[in-house]
């Protein structure tokens, strides 16, 4: 089933054009990774499919239902998001944080319950972070905080993941484990993600699909098969690449001079 | 979950016991059996005096007071994403304390100088509500300046209004600003407004413990943000209006009650906000207990009091939690 979807969706920070009517089809089991280079709009893009920043025209359509007609609690129960920015004001244990991704699926009145409980315990053994579990947020380094921030959106168990920069601060050996978590959850589960990231390979690696910001609001999508070769890269980064031939599969790597 | 019930548990029988101490102690001390008499209406009647009509209602305001600003306290700390934000930041006590010594060097009542002070915080929020509301900019440090220059504006008025007054209100004046529960007359009002106050933050309380992890994490995990932020402003400024119309601007209680809590009972705002009231009435009234006494048959304002046992006992807890921190 399509999950999300956009028509004509144009979106400008700051007299900088992202997108220009862009049409963007994404269907459950699919692995969007998207990519461009800093500034080129990734995290507004996000935000903005997201629900939580206005775009200047177009519609975005999750799950069959226009993106506007729902309220911010319908949304967050089909879409979650991982925020590239974490505020702790306050202090807060990791296990509290983890909880407040059962927020959309709790009435008003009650509290979390045995199910959401386990379900926080789950997300928590799956970022390998069970043991600081009562820990409170300001002692854990960058990695782990990501870990929790990924935990929550776990724990908040939506259809459709938007990932900005999952793998920051994250271990080699972290970014491969949340990436197929990720992954698993989109073929098993049927749901959807869509993950800016900087690493092309991992993106070779793990995506089915490519969302390409290239400047002045042009974009390309298609299949990684499609999109991924060292002519869109070039126009993406613009640095030479070259292709080189692995075990597993191409990679790509800038040329230096 | 222990915790939170045995916190709320130890706090309900520290406000009952302030209750005690609060009805008993003062310039005529009663002993227990003599309170136990009186409340059960076989006293004096002289101690029936002392108890109902001059200690209960103090007790009652002082309690209500504390309470309501510990609870705007928690409330506009989560508003202005800042853990240092009081009831007072926005300007709400300057507005009121204007109105109130206008009021006071007119030589009006005690009724028409709390009448004042609630005009005058209205006032205050209606300005700042119109300009935040004017710009759609409900961010808090947009809201947090304008409420400050809001405040220093009073602060200036007020200061004219000091300088200008003459000697004989200028007293009076100087303990209404300092918070002073020795003219409270008890209104069923107060209780009424906490309690309607707990009841709507109850339903807040989950949306807060959301919304203090910060705007667009608010927003993802399914919290309109900008009513729940109008809600915040509107319900926490009345508050304190309706606090600082029973007692003046006291001071202290609605910073530091919700911190001492938050260090003790963790940030889940479903136990802070309850725990806040008990905890911030008890202080008062205990405050007040000491406010009469310490120098009696002289009286000092409620706020002076706050502030000298408040001081130690955060800073107590404050070390004591990074020491309980370092060891982990």
């Amino acid at each position: 089933m399509i999950r999300l979807q956009t028509h004509q969706l144009t979106i400008s920070i700051a007299n900088q054009t992202v997108c220009d009517k862009l049409d963007l089809c994404i269907e459950s089991g699919q692995v969007w990774g998207l990519l461009g280079r800093n500034g080129a709009g990734k995290t507004t893009l996000l935000h903005a499919l997201a629900g939580i920043r206005e775009p200047d025209s177009g519609t975005i359509i999750l799950n069959e239902k226009p993106l506007a007609d729902l309220s911010r609690r319908q949304v967050a129960q089909q879409l979650g998001i991982l925020l590239q920015q974490h505020e702790d004001s306050f202090p807060s244990s990791v296990i509290e944080t983890v909880l407040s991704g059962r927020h959309p699926h709790i009435d008003r009145w009650s509290w979390e319950d045995e199910n959401d409980q386990d379900k926080a315990a789950q997300a928590l053994a799956e970022v390998e972070l069970s043991d600081k579990a009562q820990r409170c947020l300001d002692q854990l380094s960058g990695g782990e905080r990501q870990r929790v921030a990924i935990a929550t959106l776990i724990t908040q168990s939506p259809d459709i993941f938007l990932l900005d920069e999952p793998s920051t601060h994250l271990d080699l050996v972290y970014q491969i484990k949340l990436l197929n978590y990720f992954r698993e959850q989109t073929i098993a589960h049927d749901k959807s993600v869509l993950m800016s990231l900087h690493d092309i390979n991992l993106a070779n690696q793990y995506c089915t699909h490519l969302l390409m910001l290239l400047d002045n609001g042009e974009v390309l999508t298609g299949t990684v098969a499609e999109l991924l070769n060292t002519g869109t890269l070039e126009l993406l980064y613009n640095v030479p690449f070259t292709r080189l031939q692995g075990e597993n599969g191409d990679f790509f790597s800038p040329v230096t001079s | 979950m222990q915790r939170p019930i045995s916190v709320i548990i130890t706090l309900l029988i520290i406000s009952i016991a302030s209750v005690v101490v609060a009805l008993s102690v003062g310039s005529y001390t009663l002993s227990p059996d003599q309170l136990w008499m009186t409340l059960t209406g076989n006293g004096t009647p002289l101690e029936h005096t002392i108890v109902w009509e001059l200690r209960a209602p103090r007790a009652y305001t002082a309690f209500i007071t504390g309470a309501l600003l510990s609870l705007a306290g928690a409330l506009m700390q989560v508003l202005l994403r800042n853990p240092l934000a009081e009831p007072y930041i926005l300007g709400v006590s300057g507005g009121a304390s204007v109105l109130a010594l206008l009021a006071m060097s007119a030589g009006l009542s005690t009724f028409w100088v709390s009448g004042s002070a609630f005009v005058g915080a209205l006032i205050s929020i209606v300005i700042v509500f119109g300009l935040s509301h004017a710009s759609g900019n409900w961010n808090p440090s947009r809201l947090l300046l304008t409420g400050v220059v809001i405040a220093a504006g009073w602060a200036a008025v007020i200061n004219f209004i000091l300088s200008v007054s003459p000697e004989k209100p200028l007293r009076g004046m100087l303990f209404w600003l300092m918070g002073d529960l020795s003219h409270v007359t008890a209104t069923p009002l107060g209780f009424a407004v906490l309690l309607v106050a707990l009841i709507i933050t109850f339903a807040l309380a989950r949306p807060l413990n959301i919304l203090a992890r910060g705007e667009l994490q608010a927003q993802s995990l399914g919290i309109e943000v900008k009513p729940l932020r109008i809600s915040l402003f509107l319900l926490s400024s009345l508050l304190t209006g309706v606090a600082v119309t029973m007692a003046g601007s006291v001071g202290f209680i609605g910073l530091v009650v919700p911190h001492m809590l938050r260090l003790v009972v963790g940030s889940d705002h479903r136990i802070l906000l309850p725990t806040s009231v008990l905890a911030g009435g008890s202080l008062l009234m205990l405050s007040d207990v000491i406010a009469r006494t310490l120098i009696a048959p002289q009286q000092l304002p409620v706020g002076v009091v706050t502030a000298i046992i408040g001081v130690p006992f955060f800073l107590y807890l404050l070390n004591r939690n990074y020491a309980t921190r370092a060891t982990q």
